[in-house]
């Protein structure tokens, strides 16, 4: 178990590994509760939720989300999120767990609007239940048309007999969903889901899982790929910043960061010699110190010692040599690209 | 599963002394703590090594471990599976998860290690 933004959570329960290749080959289910929940309400719940996230939320309908940034007006990152339309009058939106109080307070200062936002932390377990056979295992307790949620969208119905908020969403590059429920049914549609995907050798899966699936698919984590200096350009986050949207924070330092050019952009890395990148090691191009590393980990699926690396802009090339100090060693590694997990559709 | 022919200290590794050498590895306990083991980094043959030193390192997916040497000694073999087949080490860690083989530099330090008994008591009492 460790600490979590005050959370206990475990690392692991039968192996990273396992859990791992049970997330790519079967059925994995998350306890993701620590998650946080801001939900706006109101005939303005649209202009805020657009005036403080990136992507554009009038293109959503109801029923759909997508993920978005929460930026400062300097263009750094307050939080990543995810918008979920739920009504035209209310939104509903999914936060780091160690950042949801900030977002909180940043959104209620950026509500010139007066729309209503809650904390709604507390109202929700959250379970994600992820991999090829994710849908089959959650269709047993619910009687919503699971085929029938496209990528990206959600319903709100029943899973276990209680309402539920089903999103087919996930952090792990695989097929998925992630289920909003009360605290108090959460323990028990946690054992039902693990009795549901038994047949399909469902595996309870921790924060370590999480990440090494996370890392292959190129998702960020806060914290690590983006924080309040990074902005997305950096990060390969593009497309979920639509300059054309209208006025929104941090729209500016954008535009600005857009016409001046970036100095850094994240880049993906593969191992080439012995050693295994991990979080902070410093990567140097030609000799000289360019860079840091911002995740890195042995793939299991790819067998490979794989990374997530900062480089300046305009060294970040495929196929470039660079070198990961891996305890005061230079250890060659090259960049590659990215996703370095992309599932077959 | 702490063997008694075996030494034991507070890091997790142990010592098994055969004449005036040290076969040393890390327990059970540290394995199972580890995790999946994905590699393991270790010193030459010849290489000196002081007692509570750094000897190597090994890496679960998750993180990085330093392994420190029970005794002093120099290397004279190293388990060149491990590189291959670093999950040897959550295998069998007493067996064909050694890690050297040292030829010891002062015995007397290993009877200063803990006993099975004692490193038995000492992991219970960390959890």
């Amino acid at each position: 178990m460790v600490d979590f933004g005050g959370w206990d959570m475990p690392v692991q329960y039968s192996g990273i590994i396992d859990e791992h290749q049970a997330v790519r080959t079967a059925v994995g289910l998350f306890d993701v509760s620590h998650m946080g929940e801001i939900e706006i309400r109101g005939p303005k719940a649209e202009a805020l939720t657009d005036f403080v996230t990136t992507n554009a939320v009038r293109r959503l309908k109801i029923g759909q989300a997508h993920y978005s940034g929460l930026l400062y007006e300097h263009g750094g990152f307050v939080d990543d999120i995810l918008v979920h339309k739920v009504a035209d009058d209310h939104f509903f939106l999914c936060v780091n767990a160690s950042n949801q109080e900030k977002d909180f307070e940043h959104i209620q200062a950026q509500n010139r609007f007066n729309a209503e936002v809650d904390f709604a932390s507390e109202r929700y377990a959250q379970i994600a239940v992820q991999g090829p056979q994710a849908r089959a295992t959650l269709q047993k307790l619910t009687p919503v048309e699971l085929a029938g949620i496209k990528y990206y969208w959600f319903t709100d119905g029943t899973v276990s007999g209680v309402p539920a908020r089903i999103a087919h969403t996930g952090y792990t590059g695989e097929d998925g969903f992630e289920v909003y429920v009360a605290p108090a049914e959460a323990v028990r549609i946690w054992n039902e889901l693990m009795a549901a995907g038994e047949e399909f050798g469902i595996r309870p899966c921790g924060l370590g899982a999480r990440n090494t699936l996370r890392l292959e698919a190129k998702m960020a984590l806060y914290g690590h790929e983006i924080d309040a200096t990074t902005s997305p350009f950096e990060a390969g986050l593009d497309w979920i910043v639509k300059l054309d949207k209208g006025v929104f924070v941090g729209r500016d330092a954008l535009i600005a960061q857009k016409a001046n050019g970036i100095r850094r952009q994240l880049a993906g890395f593969e191992m080439r010699g012995r050693g295994i990148a991990r979080d902070g090691y410093e990567v140097f191009l030609d000799g000289a110190p360019a860079g840091w590393v911002t995740s890195g980990s042995p793939s299991p699926t790819l067998n490979k010692n794989i990374g997530l690396c900062y480089l300046p802009a305009e060294q970040a090339e495929l196929g470039r040599t660079i070198h990961v100090m891996v305890r005061n060693q230079p250890v060659d590694a090259v960049t590659v690209e990215t996703p370095f997990y992309k599932r077959a559709k | 599963m702490f063997p008694d022919n075996l030494r034991y200290t507070k890091d997790h590794e142990w010592v098994r002394v055969d004449g005036d050498t040290g076969t040393v590895g890390i327990t059970d306990h540290a394995q199972e703590e580890l995790g999946d083991i994905v590699y393991v980094d270790l010193p030459r043959v010849g290489a000196q090594l002081q007692q509570s030193v750094t000897l190597g390192s090994v890496e679960s997916v998750k993180a990085v471990s330093e392994i420190y040497s029970p005794v002093t000694g120099e290397v004279t073999e190293v388990n060149q599976v491990l590189a291959d087949a670093p999950e040897k080490l959550n295998e069998d860690p007493y067996g064909a998860g050694w890690l050297v083989k040292l030829k010891l530099g002062n015995p007397a330090e290993v009877q200063a290690l803990m006993t099975a008994a004692a490193y038995q008591a000492y992991v219970g009492a960390e959890k």
